[in-house]
């Protein structure tokens, strides 16, 4: 018997018994479309992360007030707290070599009103090198003016969402806003686009660093974003950050420096994981879609017991009877396979037209793994059919009409 | 052409051992036409599948064209059934989702032939069987007698030189049943060897030998006088 016959009449026994076929068949593709879907979210959302970060710029390092890492030694003393981040210890880090920019952050959450609206609003105090390093884009006006970091102006610089809550269609420029108890002039309105991972950059206002220290009486800093000259400095100029702040901190380590790097790589991995661990449950319906695949294998060789035995009858050997069933398993799975591709890419259209910004996309590797999982499952899951088919008595089979 | 030697087909069910075919021996020669008759339960069915390769004996050597076949293979005894045997079955055993020319071509796919081959040899036969214009239907939409008919061109495509008919006409009317014992008779003017099952004497009588069969044994076998 040759493949192509062998095929075709398993083909003609498939289509002899056509519900049972297509819910096999829809078993095995909704098995494969979800592996394919679930990693593919998975991979969206890496992709999502990996391009947040890279909006940020991307050698950015941020500097903490305080330790984060453990460092195995008896816990700290009840009321001790690390030192303050200052701005003079930030201006004191611009002048490494390998950093480019230093912006430090104050924020806070202040009441603004215009025209007797009012609003409690998130407060960034910070300088105007924060619109390189932040890479932000002006909608309107301009950024914060270039000056003394120390010496606080009354400019303000608004969010795309502020504007229009607070202004509605009218112009802000030039307007004049209160925060509290001071008045700070609108001088520029963020353009809508800048929306970065953890702070919305529409929906605050941007004051010049010292303003905000005397608004909110404090001298500490929140955190310092530091941009390095270039991708090969973060190191240097993390070790520089270190290095500068602990003589300034009467050689203690009370800071913590993050890069962008290592944010980015652990959030990678976590993603990683997760899409992984998505696929393997996901794997679990493939797996279940074999086990269908093999009990109505199961039934069709109990059901066509006869045929079986007229098939030995004349002449067909065991291992041909094998062959017409196992073919028949393959197809089913090859053919649900594929129906699954098709499931998860119309699935991937229909995802992409809900949420157009998600970059979801199926990895290749996702299409690889989960058709051969199919194909595999699916014969292995029929090779017990096929064997008890093989296996079948003649004289048995033929009994019975 | 077929010696059967000390054939004993035992059947274990339960503890009991029941003796299917208790030290038959038998002699067939080439072209002859034999009936099998007997009670239900006499071995005359074990008989004919023991003949058929679909059935091995406990004990007891079969000689088939001067071969040994007891000692094959299951692999070896399906290519004898393809080229050396043909069956016809009281339930026709028609595949139901085959079309009447695609269940007479399955012994040759199973062979292997080339299907350019296959088409006019499954005409042919259809054709001499008067089946010529039932070729694309399917067995449901086919008469008993026709669908025997179909059965016996799947059982001579493969040109064997051995029919083995399990009561052929047992769920056919009387008039085609005739018809059928007729095609199987003219087969066996072509030096084919027929070998039916019955309960029916009457047609057991028409066989040039006939072989009776109790519980197991063979009690009588007589030939006609030409």
């Amino acid at each position: 018997m040759k493949a192509g016959n062998t095929f075709l009449f398993s083909m003609r026994a498939l289509s002899g018994y056509p519900a049972r076929t297509l819910l096999v068949l829809l078993a095995m593709a909704i098995g494969v479309a979800s592996v394919m879907l679930l990693t593919s979210l998975g991979e969206g959302a890496r992709r999502y992360i990996n391009r947040e970060f890279t909006s940020l710029g991307t050698h950015i390092l941020f500097v903490l007030p305080g330790r984060s890492e453990t460092t195995g030694g008896p816990p700290p003393l009840l009321g001790q707290t690390p030192r303050d981040l200052t701005l003079e210890d930030a201006l004191a880090l611009t002048r490494n070599p390998s950093i480019a920019k230093v912006g430090p952050i104050v924020v806070g959450s202040a009441p603004v009103s215009w025209n007797g609206k009012d609003r409690e609003v998130t407060i960034l105090g910070t300088t105007s090198n924060m619109f390189e390093i932040r890479q932000l884009a002006m909608g309107q006006g301009r950024f914060l003016p270039v000056q003394d970091p120390s010496v606080g102006t009354g400019v303000a610089v608004i969010g795309h969402k502020i504007k229009t809550e607070i202004f509605g269609n009218g112009s802000a420029l030039g307007e004049w806003i209160r925060i509290q108890d001071r008045r700070f002039r609108v001088i520029g309105i963020l353009s809508p686009k800048g929306q970065s991972i953890g702070l919305d950059m529409s929906d605050l206002v941007i004051i010049p660093v010292a303003s905000a220290q005397s608004l909110f009486n404090t001298s500490a800093l929140f955190r310092i974003m530091i941009e390095a000259k270039h991708r090969d400095d973060i190191q240097a100029a993390k070790d520089a950050v270190l290095k500068i702040i602990r003589e300034r901190h009467d050689g203690e380590d009370d800071i913590t420096v993050i890069t962008q790097d290592a944010i980015l790589s652990t959030f990678d991995r976590i993603l990683t994981a997760l899409t992984l661990t998505v696929a393997g449950i996901a794997a679990i319906s493939l797996a279940v879609a074999g086990i269908l695949i093999m009990n109505v294998m199961l039934i069709s060789v109990s059901q066509r017991k006869s045929e079986i035995g007229l098939l030995k009858a004349v002449g067909a050997t065991g291992s041909q009877v094998l062959r017409v069933f196992l073919t028949e398993a393959a197809i089913l799975s090859m053919t649900g396979a594929v129906l699954g591709l098709v499931l998860a890419y119309s699935g991937l259209g229909v995802i992409l037209r809900l949420f157009p910004d998600f970059p979801v996309h199926i990895p290749v590797w996702s299409v690889i793994a989960s058709i051969l999982t199919a194909q595999i499952t699916g014969i292995l899951f029929g090779v017990l059919p096929a064997r008890r088919a093989a296996a079948l008595d003649p004289v048995q089979a033929l009994s019975r009409r | 052409m077929i010696r059967l030697s000390h054939i004993h087909r035992i059947f274990t069910v339960g503890e009991e051992e029941v003796y299917a075919l208790k030290d038959v021996s038998l002699e067939l020669s080439s072209g002859d036409y034999i009936s099998v008759m007997g009670p239900s339960g006499s071995g005359k069915s074990t008989l004919l599948n023991i003949l058929g390769l679909l059935d091995r004996p406990t004990t007891g050597t079969y000689e088939f064209e001067k071969d040994q076949i007891t000692s094959l293979s299951n692999e070896d005894q399906a290519l004898v059934r393809r080229n050396k045997i043909g069956f016809v079955f009281q339930f026709f055993h028609l595949i139901p989702r085959l079309t009447a020319a695609e269940n007479v071509e399955l012994p040759l796919i199973l062979a292997g032939i080339d299907p350019r081959e296959r088409k006019p040899r499954v005409a042919e036969a259809l054709g001499v069987l008067g089946l010529k214009d039932r070729a694309k239907h399917r067995p449901d939409q086919l008469s008993g007698g026709q669908r025997q008919r179909v059965a016996i061109a799947r059982a001579t495509i493969m040109r064997p030189s051995l029919i083995l008919a399990d009561e052929p006409t047992g769920n056919l009317d009387r008039h085609s049943g005739s018809d059928v014992i007729e095609i199987l008779e003219n087969l066996n003017k072509t030096g084919i060897t027929l070998i039916i099952v019955t309960h029916d004497p009457a047609l057991g009588e028409r066989a040039r030998r006939s072989i009776v069969m109790t519980d197991g044994s063979i009690l009588s076998d007589t030939r006609k006088k030409p």
